[in-house]
């Protein structure tokens, strides 16, 4: 988890990463944002985000995209 | 049937009647199939054999596909005790390549159709332009709304085999999916879960619903017949003549034709969301107050933007994270370095979407070059980033109004201007419009009465003034308040009513139709 | 309904309520736009208000004349009635074309059946809808009636539309910005501008040299309006009334010895009688030096007073018609027609003796 909120204060490092919900909601993460993320992901957990679950329930918070990393990780 | 004939209007009012008073709430959604299906016919019954042929191969692709996905686990699951990890795997990715394959046979049909019916003459016509024999054009129809339809049943067929939605086991209830007559004109582009929600739902008759949708129609209407189609008049001549219309007058085009498109096609979906919202289906926003955008990014966020999430769903997305561009993304990061290396990806897809974007705007290369010039300020923008970031840390200028509304007409003349390109409709001239803006200078001219050689009287200019400042008053109530005007209104009925009455009477007084003007195709109406 | 107490709420039953008042507003202020836009006719062109004034003459019409300016012109009703007693009027209107001279017969005989009608040939040469404002200046004056519906359909051109015809607004909607003081004034009525039909001028402009008459390719009158000439005579003949074909006594536009020599076998056949008056200007007296204002193509007064001289004696002398100068009732309203007509006159001359021409009737007095 603090290794993600890592990633995500590379990218926009005035966000409170932590308690924010609304990532995607607000517009703070944008489609370019996403993708960096992505990738970021699959080199540092080894973990391939389909296209499929890049939507916004996945990306509203800290949280989520957690849960959708180690989901991923189980299967 | 254009939104602003006689026939569509009355089409519209007696569905409306039958719909509510002569058919059981349960199945208006059958009315609304054959009402499209009519629509269809009206327009060339030949268009029925494409889009029921998109809706078909769709239809029963899906089905395979859920079927297929439903036996491989069923077995799974009855077999556990046989599989063990490594062999789950393999069995799960053998369903997965299957159903790959079907989304991509049904894709190809699909978009086959679409390339062939809209991009075959364009593709002769480029070749023709390095050939010394030319081909003959191809004499093809181009059925109407098919980009709209086929993108719709494209993202369809992606999200079956995407395992996000359900299929749709009844036919006709998919078919109207595909043929749901309002946003065949101008879209929105649909997805079959936003859609499906209200489209097949028991519908009852609700005076909220239908008076906002009403409103709303005349919202449209009013834009598109007072504004846009007075304008268009302008417009044309104009572009069509840009020899003697240089200079200064390539501001006015821009102006003009911000107002006019913009006019046009929010009150083209306005139409088309007032009509769903009066039958009872919620149709999703196409726009968010575009023109208040303060980047490009953003506004690309506000204008059309069921087009937009499209692109990104369905191409941006998946070429970004696909695991070859992965791999592109890891090597590039260790040979190039980590700022170059993390945009390489990016940019290729990026660049892929532009391009898509660009030709599914039209079949020509003005609108080719229109789709890679927003990629290059999008980039742009992008680059300069750091360098702004350094600007604002230097000076506190970030939070002042002022800033904001500089940055907010910053972007709207920059994408003011890259929408010459659909005006003059050819690359090279547009460059040297666009220049001439630079190097002549005549806007003493624009006062000595030449506007009104155009087509348009001072009435005339003036009632489009007035228009398009009561559509900028009400988009400011929206960006300030955070709320729809309706809602004000409504809240304070009479007023609700009254502003009725006036959006009627100003457009069938004001609006420019009938004899003694030109009836003005929606700019959307062939995509 | 409200869910709990099954109540109506203020809101429920205020707001159908409202929109209501709305539709009702709504209504009336377009059909209050609609008079105000649609384009009156009453200065300069005033052709476009004939039509409609025939529903407001009270007097009963023996004879009917029908056709274009070389009727409404060239024949002053007033003389026919203090000469010979002749009631009369003329159902003429600009460029009317010959299924719109049709139709106009089927609408008079709503009201009232004529003893004689008088028909104008020289619209004949058309076979086709011409224009547009000619359609309206004919067709908008007309009542509403399956004939003023049949009249539009075979008048339209290619542009027009039948529900412009319904709904005038739709077409005249983008006039807001010309509006002159007149459409304010006229919303709810309008002024008279002809005697029975007559459109007069007191003005003289003698008769001018022609230019030559250009030959045609094919001189047979066109089949539409050679059709719709025996619809006129069939209806005639149904209802018992006379028929006299008529070709007016100007020279210009010129009528073709070919159509001439048509319509007089045309009226052989049908056995109705054609007067071609252009071989008889000196029995009618006429001096083109003095009896035209817009040298020679219609009469003015002096010229339209002689025509109706020459023409009354031919139908008190072919029919028989009543003096209408013995019938009090009738004649009382004469006066009043006779007095607008002398009215007209003097104030025409007054403007003549002031300024050399006249400036509140014909080209001078269009608005715009």
């Amino acid at each position: 988890m603090e290794e993600l909120i890592e990633i995500l204060k590379d990218l926009h490092s005035d966000v409170d990463f932590d308690t924010c919900t609304t990532l995607i909601d607000d517009k703070i993460l944008d489609s370019f944002d996403i993708v960096s993320i992505v990738s970021e992901v699959n080199d540092r957990f080894d973990v391939a985000i389909p296209a499929k679950e890049l939507v916004p329930e996945n990306f509203n918070s800290a949280k989520a995209l957690w849960d959708l990393i180690t989901r991923l990780e189980e299967d | 049937m254009l939104f602003t004939s006689l026939p569509f209007i009355v089409f519209i009012a007696v569905l409306f009647v039958v719909y509510y008073a002569f058919v059981p709430h349960k199945e208006r959604w059958v009315l609304l199939l054959i009402a499209s299906l009519a629509f269809y016919w009206f327009a060339d019954p030949r268009y029925l054999i494409f889009i029921g042929v998109t809706a078909l191969t769709a239809y029963v692709f899906a089905i395979i596909t859920e079927n297929y996905n439903a036996k491989r686990k069923a077995y799974l699951k009855a077999n556990k005790e046989y599989f063990d990890s490594e062999s789950k795997k393999k069995y799960k990715n053998k369903t997965t390549r299957v159903t790959r394959l079907l989304m991509l046979a049904a894709l190809l049909i699909n978009l086959g159709i679409l390339a062939v019916t809209k991009y075959t003459n364009f593709v002769i016509d480029t070749m023709n332009s390095w050939r010394t024999e030319p081909l003959s054009f191809v004499n093809i129809i181009v059925p109407m709304g098919i980009s709209f339809y086929t993108f719709q049943t494209v993202s369809y067929s992606i999200d079956i085999c995407r395992g996000t939605i359900k299929a749709q086991r009844n036919f006709f209830k998919f078919l109207l999916f595909v043929s749901f007559f309002p946003q065949l004109v101008q879209g929105p582009i649909s997805r079959y879960e936003d859609l499906s929600q209200t489209l097949y739902e028991p519908k009852r008759y609700g005076f909220r619903h239908v008076s906002y949708g009403f409103l709303r129609i005349l919202w449209g209407y009013f834009k598109k017949l007072v504004v846009a189609d007075r304008l268009v008049i302008a417009l044309k001549a104009l572009t069509e003549s840009p020899d003697e219309y240089k200079g200064a007058y390539v501001f006015v085009v821009m102006m003009l034709y911000a107002a006019q498109l913009y006019c046009d096609f929010t009150g083209g979906i306005d139409i088309t969301i007032g009509i769903a919202q009066m039958l009872g289906i919620t149709v999703k926003e196409n726009f968010n107050l575009p023109y208040f955008s303060k980047n490009i990014k953003e506004y690309w966020n506000r204008w059309h933007i069921t087009m937009g999430t499209w692109f990104t769903d369905y191409i941006f997305y998946p070429l970004s994270v696909s695991p070859n561009m992965l791999k592109l993304s890891k090597w590039s990061r260790q040979h190039l370095g980590n700022a170059v290396g993390k945009r390489v990806t990016v940019y290729i897809s990026c660049f892929a979407v532009w391009l898509a974007t660009g030709i599914w705007h039209g079949a020509a290369w003005h609108f080719v070059v229109w789709g890679l010039m927003n990629f290059v300020v999008i980039m742009a923008s992008q680059e300069l980033e750091p360098l702004y970031a350094k600007f604002h840390g230097k000076f506190a200028l970030k939070n002042k109004p002022g800033y904001a509304v500089f940055e907010i007409v910053r972007t709207f003349l920059l994408m003011s201007s890259l929408k010459l390109f659909d005006c003059y409709r050819d690359v090279g001239l547009t460059f040297k419009m666009f220049g001439s803006m630079f190097y002549t200078f005549n806007v003493g001219k624009l006062f000595n009465g030449s506007l009104l050689e155009l087509g348009l009287t001072g009435g005339d200019y003036l009632v489009s003034g007035i228009a398009i400042v009561i559509v900028f008053l009400v988009s400011l109530y929206k960006y300030i308040k955070n709320k729809d005007f309706r809602d004000y209104l409504y809240e304070k009925y009479p007023l609700f009513v009254l502003s009725g009455v006036l959006l009627l009477i100003a457009t069938l007084v004001f609006g420019a139709y009938g004899q003694g003007f030109d009836a003005s195709q929606f700019i959307y109406n062939q995509f | 309904m409200s869910k709990e107490d099954g109540k109506l709420t203020i809101r429920e039953v205020l707001f159908p309520l409202l929109t209501l008042a709305a539709i009702f507003i709504t209504v009336a202020a377009l059909w209050f736009l609609q008079r105000l836009l649609v384009p009156k006719y009453q200065r300069g062109v005033v052709e476009g208000s004939m039509i409609e004034e025939y529903y407001d003459s009270e007097e009963p019409h023996e004879v009917l004349f029908l056709g274009d300016c070389e009727v409404y012109e060239n024949i002053s009703t007033v003389a026919l009635y203090r000469d010979y007693g002749i009631s009369s009027y003329i159902r003429g209107s600009a460029q009317q074309l010959t299924w719109q001279s049709y139709y106009l017969l089927e609408d008079t005989l709503r009201y009232e059946t004529p003893d004689v009608v008088v028909f104008s040939v020289l619209a004949l040469k058309y076979g086709e809808p011409q224009s547009e404002s000619y359609n309206r200046m004919t067709l908008d004056g007309m009542e509403w009636s399956l004939s003023k519906w049949n009249a539009i359909e075979a008048s339209m051109t290619e542009d027009e539309n039948m529900i412009d015809y319904i709904f005038p607004f739709l077409r005249y909607h983008s006039r807001w910005s010309e509006l002159t003081a007149t459409d304010f004034e006229h919303v709810f009525d309008k002024d008279r501008v002809t005697i029975n039909g007559y459109y007069m001028r007191t003005d003289v402009l003698p008769e001018g040299p022609f230019p030559d008459p250009m030959p045609l390719a094919d001189y047979t009158l066109p089949e539409t309006s050679m059709e719709y000439l025996s619809r006129i005579v069939d209806l005639c003949r149904e209802n018992d009334i006379e028929l006299v074909l008529i070709k007016a006594p100007t020279l210009y536009p010129h009528w073709y010895d070919q159509w001439d020599e048509q319509v007089r076998d045309f009226a052989a056949a049908n056995n109705v009688p054609y007067i071609n008056y252009i071989y008889l200007r000196d029995q009618i007296d006429l001096d083109m030096s003095v009896d035209t204002y817009d040298a020679g193509l219609h009469l003015n007064l002096s010229g339209a007073e002689k025509f109706a001289d020459y023409i009354g004696q031919y139908l008190v002398d072919n029919y028989d018609l009543t003096d209408y100068r013995e019938v009090p009732e009738v004649a009382q309203m004469w006066q009043d027609d006779i007095l607008f007509y002398d009215e007209l006159r003097d104030a025409q001359n007054a403007e003549l003796m002031q300024y050399g021409e006249l400036r509140s009737w014909g080209a001078n007095a269009i608005e715009n």
